[in-house]
């Protein structure tokens, strides 16, 4: 019986198609899990391993190394706010402690009624328009309490669902096509040529 | 000095509100320079990758042509880009892959066709959601384009990419880290020798990694030639380069300027630039090229934003990205947050990084907070000479990676030039500056 819903099953059966080695996909597939249960549950990672061949504890030692990967369940929104240098200099403590003051949990933690989880996160590549806060791996460009109030609120309200899906899912544009190229045919057809010209 | 009038090779398209878009792509000269690229002979264009001089935009600086060269020749072999874009205050990257992912695309494939690769990866860091969509968006229309795949253009050549997700942690962007996870594994740094993934990459088989903004200004390099790229910048610093600016600035933002032509002043204070700090306060610190550099100070202001120049003047220019700390800024507390992070990314392999990088974060963190000893200076130099002995600039190293001798840079830095400012933490009890 699979975990994961028949859809995600072949979702990650055409990007394990896409590596040299089935284990390269063992991230991505990560990720699709995550979209389906909102975090990296046992049961997803038992099948993980089941597909790109490793043990379940490879799966879990792997995806507990990354930030993004949650082993345990989190919010429906995490919120990320960013306390980097950049970030630092321009009051990034400041608005996470208001962000923990508005969700009435400390940083890493989740609300009772778990829609929101919040972190503190290492720099997130945005330093032009800091603090930067991303929710769910989005930008959402707030930097003073107030916007970051009204952005909780909307949130909260389901108004940017659009923009903003739910924790874990990652990217919502699929691949079109998949390999061209026969790797293997490739390097049988380089390997005759250089027999060729070195005979 | 005024600014230059070099053309923007990067971040010419990225003005349009659609500059994301495939429309936008074609109608500005979109996949020209990779027509132009299958019309030449893989080696012809190296020689132009050559002749340009392209340091690689990453960090360390490496010739791009040489990197090449040095691809083992092999029956398979990959071509790996790095957009893992996580050294603290950088973020030009993050504009190429949201503001102009075709164009990565494109350099891509004429990456790959001068290397003669039939596979290549696009690693971007997992918390580029947007980016990740629009990179994939990218290649979904280079195929359906026919600049990707079989055959591409007609040529005979044929490609395929793969965007990979990263899934959160700075240490990939080391790039044999970065091949670890991309096998499915941790990001755990690859013991050296072999210094070169083109020796031995992915899957144990030679790959060239390269930078988002390195393969972006390839397209443009084969449409002008290497020679025009070599014509802009002085000495081995050719082209333009994208800067990162943040901080204690007016504005801001990521910056395409002629190398060398410029200097960190003109870059902090130009009107059109980051137009100064707006406390009118002085430039207490500068950090030059990502957080693991030795900071700069007022008198390096005038230094010209050159890969050697800044490292004659003890530095890196590293990953681009100038961090500006004000005359309000509490050294310790800068000091502190930034060995934090280096603390909270080491990958855990090396001793002196995972227990020096905690060591050093908890006696900042006292000092920072007014419980710190005198004696705590000396021994944070201790620890960072643990790390990086003798603590000088490059850096001698006592781990597999890199990011272990980084961590001295700041604390380094900040103690050699405000002893007296941790000194008061101690002696006040607390931070002057909270």
């Amino acid at each position: 019986m699979s975990h994961l819903s028949p859809e995600r099953r072949q979702r990650c059966e055409r990007l394990i198609a896409l590596y040299p080695e089935k284990r390269s996909a063992l991230i991505p597939l990560c990720h699709i899990a995550q979209e389906q249960d909102g975090y990296l549950s046992e049961p997803a990672m038992v099948e993980i391993a089941a597909m790109v061949g490793v043990t379940p504890a490879e799966v879990q030692g792997t995806a507990t190394f990354y930030d993004m990967l949650h082993t345990e369940p989190v919010g429906t929104y995490v919120v990320g706010v960013c306390t980097n240098i950049a970030c630092l200099l321009a009051g990034g403590d400041e608005l996470l402690a208001h962000a923990e003051g508005a969700l009435g949990v400390r940083a890493g933690g989740t609300t009772e009624d778990g829609v929101f989880t919040l972190e503190e996160t290492e720099c997130l590549a945005d330093c032009d328009i800091a603090p930067c806060v991303q929710v769910n791996h989005r930008y959402v460009r707030t930097t003073t309490p107030e916007a970051l109030d009204g952005l909780l609120a909307e949130l909260r309200a389901g108004d940017r669902a659009d923009e903003i899906p739910t924790h874990g899912t990652l990217i919502r544009v699929e691949r079109t096509t998949g390999l061209t190229t026969d790797p293997e045919a490739i390097a049988a057809e380089r390997a005759a040529k250089r027999e060729e010209a070195g005979a | 000095m005024s600014l230059t009038d070099a053309p923007r090779i990067v971040t010419a398209r990225t003005g349009f509100d659609d500059s994301y878009t495939i429309d936008r792509f074609l109608a500005t000269g979109g996949f020209d320079g990779l027509r132009k690229a299958l019309t030449m002979t893989p080696a012809e264009v190296c020689e132009q990758v050559d002749a340009a001089s392209l340091l690689g935009r990453g960090g360390a600086g490496f010739p791009a042509g040489r990197k090449w060269s040095m691809l083992r020749k092999s029956d398979v072999s990959y071509l790996v880009i790095n957009g893992d874009e996580s050294e603290p205050a950088t973020f030009k990257d993050h504009l190429l892959v949201e503001g102009d992912p075709h164009q990565l695309v494109e350099g891509v494939v004429i990456a790959s066709y001068a290397l003669q690769v039939s596979q290549a990866f696009i690693f971007l860091r997992g918390e580029f959601a947007l980016g990740l969509e629009r990179v994939q968006t990218a290649v979904n229309n280079a195929y359906a384009a026919g600049a990707l795949g079989q055959n591409i253009f007609g040529s005979g050549f044929s490609l395929d990419i793969v965007v990979h997700p990263g899934a959160g942690a700075y240490i990939c962007g080391e790039e044999t880290s970065l091949l670890e996870s991309l096998e499915g594994k941790r990001g755990f740094p690859r013991i050296k020798p072999p210094f070169f993934p083109a020796a031995i990459g992915l899957y144990g088989e030679p790959t060239v990694v390269n930078n988002v903004e390195t393969v972006s200004n390839l397209p443009w390099i084969v449409l002008n030639g290497g020679a025009a790229f070599a014509a802009l910048g002085e000495g081995r610093s050719t082209g333009t380069r994208l800067f990162a600016l943040s901080g204690h600035v007016r504005n801001p933002g990521v910056y395409e300027l002629e190398m060398v032509k410029h200097s960190f002043r003109d870059l902090i204070f130009s009107p059109t630039l980051g137009g100064g700090v707006p406390s009118g306060t002085g430039v207490k610190a500068v950090i030059p090229g990502g957080v693991s550099a030795p900071w700069f100070y007022e008198e390096h202001l005038d230094l010209p934003l050159g890969q050697d120049e800044v490292a004659e003047a003890g530095s890196m220019l590293g990953s681009g990205s100038i961090v500006v700390m004000d005359e309000t800024t509490c050294m310790v507390k800068a000091a502190w947050r930034i060995t934090r992070f280096f603390s909270r990314e080491s990958c855990g392999q090396c001793t002196p990084c995972r227990e020096g990088s905690g060591w050093l974060e908890r006696i900042l963190f006292r000092l920072e907070n007014g419980q710190g000893r005198r004696e705590d200076l000396d021994l944070l130099l201790d620890l960072c000479d643990n790390i990086a002995p003798g603590l000088a600039w490059p850096p001698q190293q006592t781990t597999i990676c890199v990011l272990g001798p980084s961590i001295p840079s700041s604390i380094h830095s900040s103690i050699s030039r405000f002893r007296d400012e941790y000194l008061q933490h101690v002696t006040e009890g607390r931070c002057p500056h909270a």
